[in-house]
């Protein structure tokens, strides 16, 4: 049991926290502009850059340098949705989608030009994990993603819900833009920093933002935290010793959770919007 | 460059611009024709890759198969995976918004990637497949059989611009763009939209299928590497929206151009020194991505846009 939360459980919080802040982007962006936005993936990798640029300028710890990463992101955001993707707003929508795919290509091969494309991480050595009681060992880094995303929740609901500005197209890049960056970071902190770090987050992010409900932040949040722990749950031995299923594929397992609901209910638990 | 090495280079570039023409044409008929965006295209030229490699190549130990089964019935069998594996996607979510066929298609395609990786008894994992014949092998000896395969590659793209050429003037291909033009006039006239919708992404991963089979036949080796999304599935999005989405000659020349820029800077690439040549091929994916951007702003018809006929004038 106590293996159970200490390897499973939350890692699997953890990881949710990073597919929830980059799927509450998603969402509301799919929700407000109509369009699936395939680069936010890369929106998140710009922000782990730019944090990393921050951290040997400054040295600071990575989490203090966020604010650099979150800038970057935002400018970056506003700036690919001026050039590139207001000029096809008149169009169907998925000439942006395509546009998308091709600015997710822009900011990927401009981080492998301008930082190169070898992994890189934030902090050297081995984290001591935080012991708790002598029965729980959790890495101090999966406390603080947790901490992050539940303080990330209460600002957006409070921003969404007092504030008028919440739901227009420019804040929908800021919000989505800033929690990328973080999320970006966080994956970051938690293995290694690569171009293709965003990229590879996509598929779970889109299935946690289908799955909460496009258009509905705090089930995209919600999608996040679901599809992070089916996949680290995927992978324990429920029946027999053996994993329940291949750690290789765990990622096909949100793949799996998005078919299932695209068949069954693609307007997703929350009844977001179905276009 | 001696001449002959000039021919054979023209040779080897005229091949695989054939292979691109063909995913060209594919997802002509999937965006052109029906307005369905694919963003998995190097899933269904994997999936025909590997079928066809399995069933043709010669037995061994490191994965299933081989067969040794005729080359065009390799082909065959890779188009029918391929269209199988179409018609599953295209199943689940052709009735969405296309945005949700774009995250399928490519979910599939990632998921594929990690079969062909990790499923070492199928595959051979990532050390992959060897001895895959090529059409006629045996016939002729050395770089003659490069432009035999060529001849081949260059009859099924002519084979294929016809059916599409078909498809497109058929009564099929015109409910089609009528669905794509105006989904909601063509429902209220009684056409079955999905349908219509399913039938188009089928045809396209299937043609898919093919081009993947004869890249594999190609090279006579199959590796995970083969099946790169970004080489595929971007260039020739790329490919098809610079020569003009909904017409197949540009679909061909679209990918013989994009091709050609593609192919010449790596040319000069190469000639750099070693540093600066990785930093180029970040350069030319950059300027590639940013091409797709000015095409679809300010270029948007494509090099041969499609001819809007009317059927009055249309002589066949």
């Amino acid at each position: 049991m106590i293996e159970f939360i200490n390897f499973y459980l939350v890692p699997g919080l953890a990881l949710g926290s990073i597919y929830a802040l980059g799927a509450i982007g998603i969402s509301m962006i799919f929700g407000i502009l109509r369009f699936a936005h395939f680069a936010h993936g890369d929106v998140m990798t710009l922000g782990a850059y730019a944090t990393l640029t921050a951290v040997w300028a400054l040295g600071l710890h990575p989490l203090l340098a966020l604010p650099v990463g979150i800038a970057f992101a935002i400018l970056a955001a506003l700036l690919v949705d001026r050039v590139f993707y207001k000029p096809l707003r008149e169009l169907p929508t998925i000439y942006t989608v395509i546009a998308s795919f091709g600015v997710a290509l822009i900011f990927r091969s401009s981080v492998q030009l301008i930082w190169g494309s070898q992994n890189e991480v934030f902090i050297r050595g081995v984290q001591k994990p935080l012991v708790v009681f002598d029965l729980f060992r959790v890495s101090l880094l999966h406390v603080e993603s947790i901490a992050i995303i539940v303080l990330s929740a209460i600002a957006l609901h409070y921003f969404l819900s007092r504030t008028r500005t919440g739901r227009s197209m420019r804040s929908t890049w800021i919000i989505g833009a800033s929690l990328a960056a973080v999320a970006g970071v966080l994956s970051g902190l938690d293995t290694n920093i690569h171009p293709n770090l965003g990229w590879n987050l996509i598929l779970p992010m889109f299935a946690a933002a289908i799955l909460g409900g496009i258009g509905k932040p705090m089930g995209a949040l919600l999608g996040g935290m679901v599809i992070a722990l089916v996949e680290e749950l995927s992978s324990y031995p429920w029946i027999t010793d053996e994993p329940l299923i291949n750690p290789s594929y765990k990622t096909a397992t949100a793949f799996f959770i998005m078919v299932v609901l695209l068949i069954f209910r693609p307007q997703g638990l929350l009844r977001g919007r179905l276009f | 460059m001696d001449p002959i090495g000039l021919l054979f280079y023209l040779v080897a570039f005229l091949i695989f611009g054939g292979i691109y023409a063909i995913l060209c044409l594919a997802l002509n008929v999937q965006w052109g024709f029906g307005g369905l965006f694919n963003a998995g295209i190097a899933g269904f030229f994997a999936v025909g890759a590997y079928t066809s490699a399995l069933l043709t190549a010669q037995p061994s130990e490191t994965h299933v198969g081989g067969f040794e089964l005729p080359v065009p019935l390799g082909i065959l069998a890779a188009a029918m995976t391929a269209g199988i594996t179409g018609w599953a996607v295209a199943r689940i979510c052709i009735r969405l918004k296309s945005d949700y066929l774009a995250m399928a298609s490519i979910g599939i395609a990632e998921i594929l990637r990690m079969v062909i990786v990790n499923e070492d008894w199928l595959t051979n994992g990532s050390l992959g497949i060897t001895n895959i014949p090529r059409p006629f092998d045996g016939l002729l000896e050395g770089r003659a059989a490069d432009i035999l395969y060529l001849v081949i590659v260059w009859l099924i793209v002519a084979l294929v611009y016809l059916v599409c050429n078909r498809l497109y003037d058929s009564p099929w291909g015109r409910t089609l763009r009528a669905v794509r033009d105006n989904e909601d006039a063509a429902r209220a006239v009684g056409k079955d939209v999905d349908a219509f919708r399913l039938q188009t992404f089928v045809i396209g991963a299937a043609l898919m299928g093919v081009a993947g089979a004869l890249s594999a036949h190609y090279f006579r080796f199959l590796s995970p590497e083969a099946t790169e999304p970004l080489l595929i599935t971007f260039l020739v999005w790329v490919m098809l929206m610079a020569g003009g989405s909904g017409n197949n000659k540009g679909a061909i020349l679209g990918a013989l151009s994009v091709w050609a820029i593609w192919s010449m800077t790596e040319i000069f690439a190469n000639r750099l020194p070693a540093e600066l040549a990785t930093r180029s091929s970040y350069i030319r994916m950059l300027l590639i991505g940013l091409l797709l951007q000015f095409v679809l702003q300010k270029y948007r018809p494509g090099l041969l846009p499609e001819l809007s006929r009317s059927p009055a004038r249309r002589r066949w």
